[in-house]
């Protein structure tokens, strides 16, 4: 059960970026996340946030919402659209060992979620796509 | 974001400023892209007024790299710390890209 909920909803759209970053502030500063993981939930909800704005609705307008609340002491975050299946954990890691001219430019935010949150699933959920991202406190 | 360039004789310093993000990368972009435009090759990146990055930040900086080296150029980054550089390790930036604690160390290397 998750308690202490609190959520945002707007349209899946790049401009409300700073939006969703002040409520992922709000949410850190609630559960007194510190520097280091706040900072990487910001980079963590950013890459969902933005794969959704370009990939989840690519024939029409369409809705991104965030719960946030505490669940067993952690912090988490659930991003939910309404848009088409899709799993950004499933995508291929880079080759983060590359040169500069070998590294390809993309595939990064997938690999970035996971290593900067304490857990992080996928499940598809009356025709929604949600990623449930945990932050633990520091002991 | 704020971005702003100063030529010194060895490089051109672009100092960034604030969040490197999906909204801001292109305005990085587009100035690094007039520069190499304008003829510029030689690049200092100082990043120690950069608060935040994400992929969106790293591919502009990896793109901006690539081009530079196209042109057989050379960028370095300065005063990478903190969660920016907890990233950039992560991401196997910090191997790709020749990273200085200082913008001097980096002009000197560019320097010869």
């Amino acid at each position: 059960m998750i308690s202490l909920m609190t959520t945002i909803t707007c349209s899946a759209q790049i401009e409300n970026l700073a939006k969703i970053e002040q409520f992922v502030d709000e949410c850190a500063e609630r559960f007194r996340l510190d520097a280091k993981k706040t900072f990487g939930l910001h980079v963590a909800v950013e890459e969902i946030f933005v794969n959704i704005c370009n990939y989840a609705y690519p024939d029409e307008a369409g809705l991104v919402s965030i719960l946030s609340g505490i669940e067993d002491n952690a912090l988490v975050l659930e991003i939910s659209d309404n848009g088409i299946p899709f799993n950004i954990l499933l995508l291929p890691e880079p080759d983060t060992s590359l040169g500069i001219e070998e590294r390809n430019v993309g595939g990064l935010g997938g690999y970035l979620i996971r290593k900067l949150t304490d857990d992080v699933s996928y499940r598809r959920e009356e025709g929604k796509n949600i990623l449930k991202l945990v932050m633990l406190p520091v002991s | 974001m704020n971005i702003e360039a100063s030529k010194e004789s060895a490089a051109m310093v672009v100092t960034v400023t604030g969040r490197l993000d999906a909204v801001t990368f292109s305005g990085y972009e587009q100035k690094i892209n007039a520069l190499i435009a304008e003829g510029e090759t030689k690049f200092v990146i100082d990043l120690e007024k950069l608060e935040y990055i994400s992929s969106a930040g790293l591919r502009a900086l990896l793109a901006t790299a690539k081009r530079i080296k196209a042109k057989s150029g050379q960028i370095l980054l300065a005063n990478i710390s903190g969660p920016v550089k907890e990233v950039f390790d992560l991401s196997g930036f910090g191997t790709i890209f020749q990273l200085y604690d200082s913008v001097e160390s980096a002009l000197e290397i560019v320097a010869g």
